[in-house]
C-alpha cells in the first residue's frame, strides 16, 4: 500500500502521535473514532441545518430540542460513518485498485465544504417542487461523486448505502419512531438518498485519507528496517 | 485531434508570452491588477452593509392606506418605496407617551414621591384606553376589536407569564409589574425593586422588561431614587392588528381632550415603517461557523502545499487575496450590471470560495517551482505557465460547464448562485494569471537573492581564526556574537533581521513589545469600566446624580431635612404656576384638569423650592423610540412567538400625554413604608388645588353595556319565557325564566310542583341550596325563597306540608306538597344585572356586569363583601365549602379569592373574550370560553395545565361528573371527556329536534343524570354507562 502515497509531502508526514502508533488494530480504531466524531459534528450540524427552516425563534428550545428528542440519531450517523469511513479503505485494498485520485486533505476539505453546500441546499433553497429539488441534488451528488471520487468502487458503495440507509429510514417511519413535517414520497422526503449518497462519498473520502496516514507509517516502518 | 493539438499548442504559445510579459514587468501589472480590483470593487460601496439592523421608510398619516400585497410597481413610476414594503405589516404599534410630575415639588416629599403616583396614574390611562369606544354610522367599535390580540406566551417564559398579557390585547404599560392591579400597586411597598426584579445583572444589548413595559429607554423614565429631575415618563404601548383610522383618530382626540399637553408641538404627521431583518441565532450561527471552519481548512490545507518558495507566507496570503478579490469583483460587477444580489452573502461566501477553489494557483506554483532552477527567472515562470496551460484551460472549462449546468436548474437561488460563480471564476482566472503570476515572479526572484546570500554570509562573516571542526548548525549563533573585536563585515542585528523566517520575527515582535499581554490588559479593563459604569447600583447612577447635582438647575438635597412641622410654609400660596405656559388657559377643557389652575399668579412668588421640572415636549419626543434598542420590537413579539425578521411594523406618531400632580396626590398614594418620616396633611391648600383633584375616573369613559352575549338569544318572547336559569337538588329542580316566573319541578316524574311570580324581571341565576330558592333577577336585585316541604331530600317522596307559608307568592300545584315562599329581597344588590349566582357553605356570591362580586349571608342577606379585580363583567362564578370563590369575567380573566377575607388569591387571563363556565375539582379549575377552548388549570398555582378545543360555539357550558370526568355540551349534543387526559370518551346526541340549539346550561345529578337547558326545552339524560366503564 506505499504506493497509495501521494507525492504531497506534507510537513507532518508522519506525527510522533502516528508513528508510535504501529500496530494496525488501534490505528483502526483510532480512525474509527475519529470518524465517529466527525459524523457526530456532521450530525448534529446538519440537523441543526434541517431543523432552522421550521424554526422562528428562540434558540434555547432549539438546542434544547436537538439534544432531548433525537438524541440517538448523532451516534447512528457517527457510527455509521465510522463504518464506511472504514469501508471505503478496506474495498479499495481487496480491489487491489488504491485509489490515487486527488489524494489531499484540501480536496477532501472541498469535499466536505460541498457535502455542507448540498444540505444547505436542501434545507434553505426554495425549489418550486419536490421533483425538482429531487433531481437538482441528484445532480449536485454525482457531481460530488465525479469531482472528488471517480471511482467506479466509491459510486457503488455509495448507491448501496444510500439504498440501505433509505429502507432504514423508512422502517423508522413505517414504525413511527419519527416522522418529517412535509413527507412527499412514501411518508419520507424523497432527498434522502442523495444525501446519503452525498454522505457516504464524504465519509469515504475521509476515511481513505485517514488510511493513508496508516500507509505513510506501514511505509515509513518497512523503509527503516 | 489535430485541432486540439493545435489549440493546446497555442494556448501554451500564449501562456508562454504571458509569464515573459509578467516577470518582465512586475510593479506595473500588480499595480494595473490593483487598479482594476478597486474598479471593479467599487460598486460595493451602494451596497447596504451586512447587518440585521432595521430599515426605516415613513409615509404620511394623511390618505395613510396599507401598501399593496402584490409587490408590482406601475413601471415608469420611480418606486422610491422599499422593497420590503408590501402587505400590511405585522402590527400597527401606537405609544401613548405619559410624561408626568409632581408639582409644585416640596421639600417635605419623598424621593419615591416623584413615581409613585405618577405611575399609579397609569392604571388609570390603562382603564381609559381600554374602555375606548368609537361609536359612528357603522356602529360600535371597541379597543378589543381593533387590536392585536396575542395568545400564549411561549412555554420558556413562565416567569413573565404575569406581567406580560396574554388572551387578549396586547397592552403594555408600567401597571403590567402590578398585574395591572392598582390595589397590588398600592400594596407594594418596594416599587423600584418590582421594577427591577427582571433587570439582568449582565451586559445585556436587546429590551429588557422594564424597557418593554416602560416603552422608553431606562434613563428617560425618571423612576429611580437619585434623579433630581422630578418627571416621569413612560409610555402605555397598544398593538393595533388593522389600521382603523377612525378608531385611532378618537382615541387620540379623546386622550388629548383628557390630558392635553398645552406646549406640546408634536406634528404627529408621519407614520414610520420599520423592517427587520432577518435575526441570526444561534441555531442558524452553529452551521455558518461550520462552514467557516471547513473553508479555513480548506484554506490551510491548500496553501500549506506550496512549497519550494521563498515565503510560503507571502504566497498563500497573495492565493487567498486572489481569490477573495476575484469574489470580491464578481459581487461588483453583478452590482453594476444591475443584479442585486438577495442572497445571504455570509452564507453563501464559503461555498463560493470552494467551488472557484485554489487548485489553480496551486498547480501553477508547483508547476512553475519544478522548472530547472538555473534559468532565468522570466524563463522560468513562462516555461512553468506554458506547461500547465493546457490542464488550467481544462480544468475552468469543466467548471464553467458544471455552473452552466446549475444555471439550468431554474430555480433562483441556485441561479443566482452560479452567476456569481461563473463571474467569479472568470475575475480569478484574470487574477491568477496577473496579479498570482506577477507575485510569483517577485518571489522567485527573491529566492534566487537569498539564495545568493545564503552562500555568501557564513564565508564573509566568519573569522578566519575559528576552529575549523565546529558543527555547520552552529555557524549562525556564532556569527551573531561577535567574540572576536577584528570582526568587521555584517551587523549581527541585520543579519539576524535575514536570516530568521519572517513567521518567527512577528513573533519576536510580539514577545518584545508584551503585545499581547497588553490587549488583553485593555480589553479586562474596558470591560470591567463597562461593567462597573453599566451596573443598576453602579457608578453610573452615582454620577448622574452627581452631574445633576452640580448643574445650576439641579436642586437641593432631596428629603434630606424632613420640615418639623409637616406643615407647609405660609409663603407658598401657589407653587404649581410655573408649570403652565401664559396661553394655556385658551384651551377650553384644560379647565377640568386637575392640577390646572385657571387663575394665573404672579410669577415672583412662585417659585420656592428650585425650580419645578416643566413638561415640555419636543421634536425628540416624537420619536423616542429610536431611542430603545433595535431588538426592542422584535424581543416584544417574539415572546408571542411572532416573528419580525423579513417583516414591518408601522409606528403610528406617539399621543403626548400631559399629567400633572398636586402633592397633595403624591401624598395620598403614598404606601405606609414609604413615609419614613411622618408627614401630616397639610393645612391651607390653595383652594384650587383641593378642588380640581378628584381624578377623572372610569366613570367617563363610555363602558359596553349589552348584556351577556349568550343571553341575547333568549329575548326571544315565548309563551312562558324561555328558561334563563335552572338549579337542582334531590329530585326537584327550579328554574327560572325569561319571563320572571319561577317555577319547581319534579325531577323524577318531571311534574311542575309550584311556582311563583314575584316580579316581572327575568331571573337571571338561581341558586337552590338546602331549603332555600334564591333568584337574581335582571334587574340587580336578588330574591330569597324558602322550599317548604318535609321530605325534600328523599327524591321519592314529595310530602311536604301544603301552603303554610303567608307569603304573596301563591301555590300553584295544589294536589302537590311543596311550597316556595318569599323571605327576604335585596332590591339593589347591584347596579346592573346579576349575571351569576352561586351559593355554598352558607355563603351567597353574586358577580354582576358592573364589574364586582358581592359576598352575602345566606341567613339573612346580608352583604359581607365586595369583590373587585374583574374589568369586565362577570359571566361565572364558582364557589365550594372550602371557602374558595372563582370568578370569570368577560374580561377573560378568572380570579380565585378567598371567601374568608375576601382577598384575591390569584388572577389569570385565561381566553380570548369571555369566560363562559366556570368549575373546579379538588385539584383544577375548569373554564370555557367565547373562544371555544376549556382550559384547565391547577387551582392552586393557577397554572394552565393544558385546553381542549371544541367545536364552534360549542364551548358554553360544562359540568364535572366526578374528579375525572368532564361533560361538555354542544350543538345538540353532550360529550364526555377524561379530566386527567383531555381524551374525548364519548359524545352523546340527543335527538333530532335539539339539533340547532346549543346546550345552554348543563347541570349533574348525583345518580349519573345530567339536565341540559336547550332554548327552551330541558333534557334528562341519564349516562350509567359512562360511569361504569371509569369504575
Amino acid at each position: 500500500m506505499a504506493e497509495g502515497e501521494t507525492e504531497s509531502p506534507g510537513p507532518k508526514k508522519c506525527g510522533p502521535y502516528i508513528s508510535s502508533v504501529t500496530s494496525q488494530s488501534v490505528n483502526l480504531v483510532i480512525r474509527g473514532v475519529v470518524l465517529f466524531f466527525i459524523g457526530v459534528f456532521l450530525a448534529l450540524v446538519l440537523n441543526l441545518l434541517q431543523i432552522q427552516r421550521n424554526v422562528t425563534l428562540f434558540p434555547p428550545d432549539v438546542i434544547a430540542s436537538i439534544f432531548s428528542s433525537a438524541w440517538w440519531v448523532p451516534p447512528c450517523c457517527g457510527t455509521a460513518s465510522a463504518v464506511i469511513g472504514l469501508l471505503y479503505p478496506c474495498i479499495d485494498r481487496h480491489l487491489g485498485e488504491p485509489h490515487k485520485f486527488k489524494r489531499e486533505w484540501s480536496s477532501v476539505m472541498r469535499c466536505v465544504a460541498v457535502f455542507v453546500g448540498i444540505n444547505h441546499a436542501s434545507a434553505k433553497v426554495d425549489f418550486d417542487n419536490n421533483i425538482q429539488l429531487s433531481l437538482t441534488l441528484a445532480a449536485l451528488s454525482i457531481g460530488l461523486w465525479w469531482t472528488f471520487d471517480r471511482s467506479r468502487s466509491g459510486f457503488g458503495l455509495g448507491v448501496g448505502i444510500a439504498f440501505l440507509a433509505t429502507v432504514v429510514t423508512q422502517l423508522l417511519v413505517y414504525n413511527g419512531v419519527y416522522q418529517y413535517t412535509s413527507p412527499d414520497f412514501l411518508y419520507v422526503r424523497s432527498w434522502l438518498p442523495c444525501i446519503y449518497f452525498a454522505g457516504g462519498i464524504t465519509m469515504g473520502n475521509i476515511g481513505r485519507q485517514l488510511a493513508m496516514y496508516e500507509c505513510k507509517v506501514i511505509a515509513e516502518k518497512s523503509h527503516q528496517e | 485531434m489535430t485541432l486540439t493539438e493545435r489549440l493546446r499548442e497555442k494556448i501554451s504559445q500564449a501562456f508562454y508570452s504571458h509569464g515573459l510579459l509578467c516577470a518582465s514587468y512586475p510593479v506595473p501589472i500588480v499595480l494595473f491588477t490593483g487598479l482594476c480590483i478597486l474598479a471593479c470593487c467599487y460598486p460595493l460601496l451602494k451596497l447596504p452593509l451586512p447587518g440585521t439592523g432595521p430599515v426605516e421608510f415613513a409615509t404620511p398619516v394623511k390618505d395613510y392606506a396599507p401598501p399593496p400585497a402584490d409587490p408590482d410597481h406601475r413601471p415608469g413610476e420611480p418606486s422610491e418605496r422599499p422593497e420590503w414594503y408590501v402587505g400590511a405589516p405585522v402590527a400597527y404599534i401606537q405609544q401613548i407617551f405619559v410624561k408626568t410630575s409632581v408639582s409644585p415639588w416640596h421639600k417635605n416629599l419623598l424621593a419615591v414621591d416623584v413615581f409613585r403616583s405618577p405611575l399609579a396614574r397609569a392604571f388609570q390611562l390603562v382603564e381609559e384606553i381600554r374602555n375606548h369606544v368609537l361609536r359612528d354610522s357603522s356602529g360600535t367599535r371597541s379597543l378589543e376589536e381593533v387590536c392585536l390580540q396575542v395568545t400564549d406566551l411561549l412555554p420558556g417564559l413562565r416567569k413573565l407569564r404575569n406581567l406580560l398579557p396574554e388572551h387578549g390585547c396586547l397592552l403594555l404599560s408600567p401597571g403590567n409589574f402590578w398585574q395591572n392591579d392598582r390595589e397590588r400597586f398600592h400594596a407594594d411597598p418596594d416599587i423600584i425593586g418590582t421594577i427591577h426584579q427582571h433587570e439582568p445583572k449582565t451586559l445585556q444589548t436587546s429590551a429588557t422588561l422594564k424597557d418593554l413595559l416602560f416603552g422608553v429607554p431606562g434613563k428617560y423614565s425618571g423612576v429611580s431614587l437619585y434623579r433630581k429631575r422630578r418627571m416621569v415618563s413612560y409610555t402605555i404601548t397598544l398593538v393595533f392588528q388593522r389600521y382603523h383610522a377612525k378608531f385611532l383618530g378618537s382615541l387620540r382626540a379623546r386622550l388629548m381632550l383628557l390630558h392635553p399637553s398645552p406646549n406640546c408641538s408634536l406634528r404627529a404627521e408621519s407614520l414610520v415603517h420599520v423592517h427587520f431583518k432577518e435575526e441570526i441565532g444561534i441555531a442558524e450561527l452553529i452551521p455558518l461557523v461550520t462552514t467557516y471552519i471547513i473553508l479555513f481548512a480548506y484554506i490551510y490545507f491548500s496553501t500549506r502545499k506550496i512549497d519550494m518558495v521563498k515565503s510560503k507566507w507571502g504566497l498563500a496570503l497573495a492565493a487567498v487575496v486572489t481569490v477573495l478579490s476575484s469574489l470580491l469583483m464578481s459581487v461588483g460587477l453583478c452590482t453594476l450590471f444591475g443584479l442585486t444580489p438577495t442572497l445571504n452573502g455570509g452564507e453563501i461566501f464559503p461555498y463560493l470560495v470552494v467551488v472557484i477553489g485554489f487548485e489553480n494557483v496551486l498547480v501553477l506554483t508547483k508547476s512553475v517551482v519544478s522548472t530547472p532552477v538555473d534559468l532565468e527567472v522570466k524563463l522560468r515562470i513562462a516555461q512553468g505557465l506554458s506547461s500547465e496551460s493546457w490542464s488550467i484551460m481544462k480544468n475552468m472549462a469543466t467548471e464553467l460547464g458544471i455552473i452552466l449546468i446549475g444555471y439550468f436548474t431554474l430555480v433562483p437561488a441556485i441561479q443566482e448562485f452560479c452567476l456569481f460563480a461563473v463571474v467569479g471564476l472568470v475575475s480569478d482566472f484574470f487574477l491568477q494569471m496577473l496579479f498570482f503570476t506577477t507575485v510569483l515572479s517577485i518571489d522567485i526572484r527573491r529566492m534566487e537573492l537569498a539564495d545568493l546570500n545564503k552562500r555568501l554570509p557564513p564565508e564573509a562573516c566568519l573569522p578566519p581564526a575559528k576552529p575549523v571542526g565546529r558543527p555547520a548548525r552552529y555557524e549562525r549563533q556564532l556569527a551573531a556574537r561577535p567574540s572576536t573585536p577584528h570582526t568587521i563585515t555584517l551587523q549581527p542585528s541585520s543579519f539576524r533581521n535575514l536570516r530568521l523566517p519572517k513567521r518567527l520575527r512577528v513573533v519576536y515582535f510580539l514577545a518584545r513589545t508584551r503585545l499581547a499581554q497588553r490587549l488583553i490588559m485593555a480589553g479586562t479593563v474596558v470591560w470591567i469600566g463597562i461593567l462597573v459604569y453599566t451596573d443598576p447600583a453602579g457608578l453610573r447612577t452615582y454620577l448622574a446624580a452627581q452631574v445633576t447635582e452640580q448643574s445650576p438647575l439641579g436642586e437641593g438635597p432631596l428629603a434630606s431635612m424632613p420640615v418639623p412641622s409637616g406643615v407647609l410654609p405660609a409663603s407658598h400660596p401657589d407653587p404649581a404656576f410655573s408649570i403652565f405656559p401664559p396661553d394655556a388657559p385658551r384651551l377650553p377643557e384644560n379647565q377640568t384638569l386637575p392640577g390646572q389652575q385657571p387663575e394665573p399668579v404672579g410669577p415672583g412668588e412662585s417659585i420656592q423650592d428650585g425650580p419645578v421640572p416643566e413638561v415640555t415636549w419636543g421634536p425628540e419626543d416624537e420619536e423616542l423610540w429610536r431611542e430603545l434598542s433595535f431588538r426592542h420590537w422584535p424581543t416584544l413579539f417574539s415572546y408571542y412567538n411572532v416573528t419580525l425578521a423579513k417583516r414591518y411594523i408601522s409606528l403610528l406618531p406617539v399621543i403626548p400625554v400631559t399629567l400633572r400632580l398636586n402633592p397633595r396626590e403624591a401624598l395620598e398614594g403614598r404606601h405606609p413604608q414609604d413615609g419614613r418620616s411622618a408627614w401630616s396633611p397639610r393645612g391651607p391648600a390653595p383652594p384650587g388645588l383641593r378642588e380640581a383633584a378628584g381624578p377623572l375616573g372610569p366613570g367617563g369613559a363610555p363602558v359596553p353595556g349589552d348584556v351577556t352575549l349568550y343571553k341575547v338569544p333568549a329575548w326571544a318572547p315565548s309563551a312562558d319565557g324561555s328558561i334563563w336559569s335552572l338549579e337542582l337538588q334531590g329530585g326537584l329542580f327550579v328554574v327560572g325564566r325569561s319571563s320572571g316566573r319561577l317555577e319547581v319541578w319534579d325531577a323524577i316524574e318531571g311534574e311542575l310542583c309550584c311556582s311563583s311570580e314575584v316580579s316581572s324581571s327575568g331571573i337571571t341565576a338561581l341558586v337552590f341550596l338546602d331549603k332555600r330558592v334564591v333568584a337574581a333577577r335582571l334587574n340587580g336585585s336578588l330574591d330569597f325563597f324558602s322550599l317548604e316541604t318535609q321530605a325534600l331530600f328523599s327524591p321519592l317522596q314529595f310530602r311536604g306540608t301544603p301552603g303554610r307559608g303567608s307569603s304573596p307568592s301563591s301555590l300553584q300545584s295544589g294536589s302537590d306538597t311543596v311550597a316556595c315562599r318569599l323571605t327576604h329581597t335585596v332590591p339593589c344588590a347591584h347596579q346592573k344585572p346579576i349575571t351569576a349566582l352561586k351559593a355554598a357553605a352558607g355563603r351567597l356570591v353574586t358577580g354582576s356586569q358592573d364589574h364586582t362580586l358581592r359576598v352575602f349571608r345566606l341567613e339573612d342577606s346580608c352583604c359581607l363583601f365586595t369583590l373587585q379585580g374583574h374589568s369586565g363583567a362577570i359571566t361565572s362564578v364558582y364557589v365550594d365549602q372550602t371557602m374558595v370563590l372563582a370568578s370569570g369575567g368577560q374580561d377573560g380573566a378568572i380570579c380565585l379569592w378567598d371567601m374568608l377575607t375576601g382577598s384575591r388569591v390569584s388572577h389569570m387571563f385565561a381566553h380570548r373574550g369571555d369566560v363562559t363556565s366556570l368549575t373546579c375539582t379538588a385539584s383544577c379549575v375548569i373554564s370555557s370560553g367565547l373562544d371555544d377552548l376549556i382550559s384547565i388549570w391547577d387551582r392552586s398555582t393557577g397554572i394552565k395545565l393544558y385546553s381542549i378545543q371544541q367545536d364552534l360555539g360549542c364551548g358554553a357550558s360544562l359540568g364535572v361528573i366526578s374528579d375525572n370526568l368532564l361533560v361538555t355540551g354542544g350543538q345538540g349534543c353532550v360529550s364526555f371527556w377524561d379530566l386527567n387526559y383531555g381524551d374525548l370518551l364519548q359524545t352523546v346526541y340527543l335527538g333530532k329536534n335539539s339539533e340547532a340549539q346549543p346546550a345552554r346550561q348543563i347541570l349533574v345529578l348525583d345518580n349519573a343524570a345530567i339536565v341540559c337547558n336547550f332554548g327552551s326545552e330541558l333534557s334528562l339524560v341519564y349516562v350509567p354507562s359512562v360511569l361504569e366503564k371509569l369504575d
